[in-house]
């Protein structure tokens, strides 16, 4: 039974029939389950967003809470507001040589290489049309990863309001704090910007912060055991908080003219 | 029914595959600091040892020898994908945290090497015990490991708080190596040396006889 197995034809059909059956499989999974997965991508990109705002509701779903969030999309070289179609991913883009930034090594704080040239950005607005709030997505390299968050601003643009990351590969229990909520609740209150709008000063230290000190206000405590962990968060806020980041999108919004 | 008992049984401790054949250790290190990830995996391997050996049972006779690994590796690989693709879409949150190793489950020895040694060689509904039994005896190292890592690291089960850690405003002190995947070794090592203390038939002959060379004459 078994020699008449090895012949090629033999072989060659069982070959093809497992790859047709298999792949079969394969698909229907992907293509079945793909609207579900979309769903949890969508869903758990909000609870984040929701998460660095500070707005938490456990009576209502997150989608409901969703709903006082509209999304914008940003050209960060204007720094106006521009249409994208809703479908538009800013990780795609960054690779994407028609829609990125390259970034000299000089202007790379956060060691990023490329960012898309659009960003979007979450507005928490109020009735009367001011903005109480400002969501930005934030990335940037820690110490084994690419740091993946969310900083809210108040509605001065200078206000830290919650910075979260919600993706991450660092040390569990060393630079893997950047999750300990008793250290993300050092931040709200903090203020990005000095005198001048364009330089962030905000800044984690060595240690923890005297609020006697001057300008305690930009500063945060750093993680213990986790000082280039602690550096890259620094970083990357300031990357993107600068004049490369969302600084001239800040300061027209400011003046009004985003 | 007693070889059926046997064989859904005997991988759990008295022939574990972690333990005694020492395989799929990796995937032991990587995903064991929480119970969650543990358990998940666990689940994510009953499965697919468990398919994968029905399925190449079911095919086994028709499987051309000098292919039989890669036909192997292609039923394996398609439930992996499979089983990547529903926690995708049902458990998001732990599918995260899972990540690749999901996806490594393929070149897990474990399900490779029950598909070849007692899939190939017998009927389906053994096989299909075989891997279950199988990914349960891996199942129980990866939870034992979990336990103390999660534990004695974070001072939680399941993410539910049992010693408050100094971070949260109580006195324990997480401890740092059980948060990293080497702590795993130590664990594994215990564990090992558990089964074989009650069990001294897996303790295997020495490679080398030491020479006595301790005392002064031997020199």
């Amino acid at each position: 039974m078994s020699a008449n197995n090895d012949t090629i034809r033999k072989t060659i059909l069982v070959t093809v029939l497992l790859c047709v059956v298999c792949s079969v499989v394969v698909s229907a999974a992907a293509v079945i389950l793909k609207p579900m997965q979309v769903a949890n991508k969508e869903l758990d990109r909000k609870s984040n967003i929701l998460a660095a705002a500070g707005i938490a509701d456990p009576s209502k779903s997150v989608d409901e809470l969703f709903e006082q969030i509209s999304t914008r999309y940003v050209d960060l070289e204007t720094g106006k507001f521009v249409d994208m179609p809703s479908t538009y991913d800013e990780a795609k883009a960054a690779k994407d040589p028609q829609q990125n930034i390259r970034l000299d090594r000089s202007e790379d704080k956060a060691g990023i290489k490329t960012i898309a040239r659009v960003q979007p950005v979450y507005l928490v607005e109020g009735s009367d049309g001011s903005v109480e709030k400002v969501i930005l997505p934030v990335h940037g390299k820690g110490l084994w990863s690419t740091l993946y968050g969310f900083l809210a601003l108040e509605g001065d643009l200078n206000t830290v309001v919650g910075l979260g990351f919600y993706s991450h590969a660092e040390t569990p229990g060393l630079g893997g704090e950047v999750d300990n909520p008793s250290w993300k609740a050092l931040w709200p209150g903090k203020e990005v910007y000095g005198e001048d709008k364009t330089d962030p000063k905000i800044q984690l230290i060595k240690g923890s912060v005297d609020a006697s000190t001057a300008d305690a206000e930009h500063k945060v405590d750093g993680l213990s055991g986790a000082t280039l962990t602690a550096n890259g968060v620094t970083n990357l806020v300031q990357f993107w908080m600068g004049e490369n980041g969302y600084a001239p999108f800040l300061n027209n919004l400011r003046a009004g003219e985003a | 029914m007693s070889k059926t008992k046997d064989v859904l049984v005997s991988p759990i401790f008295k022939n574990n595959p972690i333990a005694l054949q020492i395989l799929g250790v990796c995937s032991a290190l990587a995903v064991t600091s929480n119970m969650a990830t543990a358990t998940v995996m666990t689940l994510a391997v009953i499965a697919v040892t468990a398919f994968s050996n029905l399925f190449v049972s079911l095919i086994r006779n028709h499987i051309p020898g000098n292919i039989r690994i890669i036909v192997q590796m292609t039923i394996i690989a398609s439930l992996v994908i499979v089983v990547d693709q529903v926690l995708k879409a049902f458990a998001y949150e732990i599918s995260k945290q899972l990540s690749v190793f999901v996806g490594l489950i393929i070149t897990n020895c474990i399900v490779m090497g029950r598909a070849e040694a007692f899939a190939m060689k017998n009927p389906p509904v053994p096989s299909f015990i075989d891997g279950i039994g199988n990914g349960v005896g891996y199942g129980v190292v990866l939870l034992f490991v979990a336990f103390f890592r999660e534990l004695f690291g974070s001072g939680s089960l399941f993410g539910v708080e049992i010693f408050t850690l100094v971070n949260n405003g109580g006195w324990y002190m997480g401890n740092g190596l059980m948060l990293l995947p080497p702590s795993a070794f130590f664990l594994i090592g215990i564990f090992i040396w558990i089964i074989r203390t009650r069990d001294p038939a897996q303790v295997e002959k020495p490679d080398f006889e030491m020479a006595p060379n301790t005392k002064k004459e031997a020199a």
